[in-house]
């Protein structure tokens, strides 16, 4: 299984900027191993992220994300003490899902 | 009788139909590989449903002027515009243009950041797909000193 992510989650005003570092290989695709056999591309394709169990954001990454990938955003409304769960599904169907609490 | 370009107009239709209708649940058709899969810009804002592109000084990309490091590159896209749908990063010159699509709800703000792997100097797009099918984009030159993408 994959490693936690770490998500921090700062409330600034009426939103929270929400940074989360996931744990992931992010394999291309393009690379070749020693042998000179590709390797098979391994990605995270869906993330989602909720606030207090109400989803929030959608996306859909490509195998050019970063390996260990970083995400920010913000979200409205979200107060201190608010939970940000947030998801990931890789295409070998994969999955891990996270919570921080808002500070 | 129809023609294969008919239905495949048809069910590019009706999948960013369901795509659209079922957003607020974020029941989206499963992962669109067709726009992951696109080698052009053109192509990718295309699959993901926009009909008209322009470019525009509300849509904003950041990232740095010189990377360094391909593997590593910090891109971000945000605009100040209502009535965004989706928000898209894409690096023209990779295998693959399209990066990162994220879909914007009421809730969350129209900027987000990442990381991502760029094989090779190249321009970067922010392109905003709006609730009426128009893509705004804005690009930035990224040069890179060592790719990402290669072994």
């Amino acid at each position: 299984m994959a490693d936690p992510m770490r998500i921090r989650a700062q409330a600034a005003g009426d939103k929270a900027t929400v940074r989360v570092l996931m744990s992931h290989e992010m394999e291309s695709g393009q690379r070749k191993d020693a042998a000179g056999k590709t390797v098979p591309a391994w990605f995270i394709q869906e993330v989602t992220a909720s606030l207090n169990g109400k989803p929030v954001l959608a996306a859909e990454w490509g195998p050019a994300v970063s390996k260990n990938p970083f995400l920010q955003f913000a979200v409205k409304g979200a107060k201190a003490g608010d939970k940000i769960a947030v998801t990931w599904k890789d295409n070998k169907g994969d999955t891990r899902t996270d919570e921080a609490t808002v500070s | 009788m129809q023609t294969r370009r008919e239905t495949l107009k048809h069910s590019a239709v009706v999948a960013g139909l369901l795509a659209s209708a079922g957003f607020p649940q974020f029941a989206h058709a499963a992962f669109n590989k067709a726009a992951f899969d696109a080698k052009t810009v053109q192509d990718a804002t295309k699959a993901v449903g926009a009909s008209s592109m322009a470019e525009s000084k509300d849509v904003t990309i950041t990232g740095p002027d010189i990377a360094e490091n391909g593997a590593v590159v910090p891109l971000g896209a945000s605009t100040s515009l209502p009535g965004v749908k989706q928000l898209l990063i894409l690096v023209e010159k990779n295998p693959s243009t399209l990066v990162a699509m994220f879909y914007v709800s009421d809730a969350v703000e129209a900027n987000f950041a990442t990381r991502a792997k760029m094989g090779q100097s190249s321009d970067v797009y922010a392109v905003a797909i709006m609730n009426d099918g128009k893509a705004l984009w804005a690009k930035k030159e990224v040069k890179v000193t060592l790719g990402g993408c290669g072994g």
